[in-house]
């Protein structure tokens, strides 16, 4: 297979990097499993490319990105509005459509959302480490050179000209997520509530709470009012696995949802956020409001197959 | 104490912490070393990721083939049954450590704490062999216990900023060795030139939760011998 240059990144932005799924069995050896904090942007916007949904593609953290088309590729943008236009003219997110050579793909700053996601056609080579095409920032593995991108970097693709005429491909608006800014999110109780007083469920179930500017991709810090734990408590217990989604209190009471870059830790978890709600994790920017609504398993369970659905309808249609 | 029955706990759709024990020590931390190693000897269909720990086995799944109950049974059966074959001897790695010094910045510093000499803060840390009770914080981070009470030393009251790669440390009754650059609040005893991480090694880490860790003193000048050989 023809693997060619596709894209040079003419400015990089606060922070885009290259990520697939993330790498899952590692987490025995501490190796978290990073990837696409918003998979499901990911994976729409890689099938629309026409690549596999587990592909790699570049995620675009709030503005900035400016790449250079370096050879006719079909590309598509799915996620957070980062009002992107293609030499200036605005350019339609969730389709897939043709960039010349020569041409310049730029974002601005957020409408909505936090995250976009940029998949091309023929996807984005690199050796994976560990299986996976991921970046692990913290440990500078994975991706890129293990880092963010920088300006100058050039990333090839596999034959892209068998990919163009995938152009054309739309995700339906009815079944794209909207990004209000004002969350809620649904979570399931656990692992241990049990170690919070009811006023403290109530306030967690109640209250809405403000993203920080503190937030990474390992953690969106919360601001709001204190969570305290039962009284006879420490402020850590014996340190076990967590995973992604899942709402740690620390020792100041306020709350953490755990993204993608940790695998063990030692403070309560109040509840987790189900499958069906964790892409939207990585649309929340810094000063949005988030409350969280308790569910029954069940229904977590047919929420995920209802936003399963849409990328099987999508599968079904780019066949 | 060990519980007559794993308590199952719910972390989101995903994911099961299946809970053995409510304390730290080698007999719950074994228990959960075979629960792990039977789990990953005869995959669960589903199961994508098992995370072990001090008392608890993590089992992360894909709820769209498989789910919650059936994991329970699953793991409950498994747990039930007995297969010594699928548990084998841990291992037990040697690691050099150059103490003190550059290498050590608190050695001094602990040694004046506990009223000792700093060879003897030495003589105590290597005198003791040290289970791999879990492994995170950082890729290839191994939790090592446990530290004889006479080491037993609380955390430094300003983090570092910055632990070197290498860097054999120790807090409470705990000793770690950091694999990776990272921030950290230990009291740094040694330096270790022996790579605890390489995700382009298989396997990235030297050590499996379980396995065995004994320090011994190196000085400065031989750390050659130990940069270029594997483990």
């Amino acid at each position: 297979m023809d693997i060619i240059e596709s894209l040079e990144i003419l400015f990089p932005g606060p922070l885009t990097t290259v990520q697939d799924l993330g790498r899952y069995g590692f987490g025995r050896y501490g190796v978290p499993p990073s990837g696409a904090l918003d998979s499901f942007s990911l994976r729409v916007a890689n099938l629309l490319a026409g690549n596999p949904e587990s592909e790699a593609g570049l995620e675009i953290t709030l503005m900035g990105l400016k790449v250079r088309v370096l050879t006719d590729l079909v590309v598509a943008l799915c996620g957070g509005d980062l009002q992107p236009c293609l030499n200036e003219k605005p350019f339609d997110m969730w389709c897939s459509q043709i960039a010349r050579k020569g041409d310049t793909l730029s974002l601005k700053a957020p409408r909505t959302g936090c995250r976009a996601y940029l998949a091309v056609g023929g996807g984005i080579s690199l050796m994976p480490v560990l299986a996976s095409k991921s970046t692990n920032l913290a440990s500078r593995f994975g991706g890129y050179e293990g880092r963010a991108l920088r300006k100058g970097d050039i990333l090839v693709s596999g034959a892209p000209d068998r990919h163009l005429q995938r152009a054309g491909k739309i995700f339906e608006p009815e079944s794209r997520p909207s990004y209000t800014g004002d969350w809620v999110l649904r979570v399931l109780p656990g692992p241990q509530d049990q170690d919070f007083p009811e006023e403290t469920k109530k306030i967690f179930y109640n209250a809405s709470f403000k993203a920080s500017s503190l937030s990474d991709r390992t953690g969106i810090r919360l601001s709001g009012p204190t969570l305290h734990r039962k009284e006879d408590l420490g402020d850590s217990i014996i340190s076990e696995g967590i995973a992604p989604g899942a709402i740690q209190v620390p020792g100041d009471a306020q709350p953490i949802i755990l993204l993608v870059e940790t695998v063990t830790g030692g403070y309560r978890k109040i509840a987790t956020v189900i499958s069906a709600d964790l892409p939207l994790l990585g649309q929340v920017k810094p000063g949005d409001r988030v409350r969280f609504q308790e569910v029954l398993m069940k229904q977590a369970m047919m929420a995920f197959q209802e936003s399963e659905n849409h990328i099987i309808m999508l599968k079904k249609n780019s066949g | 104490m060990l519980y007559d029955q794993p308590i199952f706990r719910i972390m989101g759709d995903r994911a099961l912490l299946v809970e053995l024990g409510d304390q730290i020590s080698p007999s719950i931390n074994e228990k959960v070393r075979e629960l792990f190693l039977k789990l990953d000897h005869r995959p669960l269909e589903g199961v994508v990721e098992l995370v072990p720990s001090y008392r608890s086995l993590m089992v992360v799944y894909d709820p769209l083939r498989t789910g919650l109950d059936r994991l329970r049974e699953e793991i409950l059966n498994l747990h039930q049954a007995t297969d010594p074959s699928l548990v084998p001897e841990p291992k037990t790695l040697a690691v050099p450590v150059v103490y003190g010094g550059e290498c050590g910045p608190d050695l001094e510093w602990v040694a004046n704490f506990h009223k000792i000499s700093p060879e003897q803060v030495i003589s105590l840390h290597t005198g003791t062999t040290y289970r791999v009770y879990m492994i995170g914080f950082t890729p290839g981070y191994p939790y090592l216990g446990e530290l004889p009470e006479a080491l037993a030393t609380p955390r430094r009251e300003t983090p570092r900023t910055v632990v070197p790669q290498g860097s054999v440390a120790i807090a409470q009754r705990q000793t770690g060795i950091y694999p990776v650059q990272s921030p950290g609040g230990w009291h740094i005893l040694g330096w270790t030139p022996i790579k605890l991480f390489d995700a382009n090694q298989w396997p990235p880490t030297p050590l499996e939760m379980g396995d065995l860790v004994k320090f011994f003193p190196i000085q400065k000048e031989e750390i050659n011998r130990w940069t270029s050989s594997k483990v």
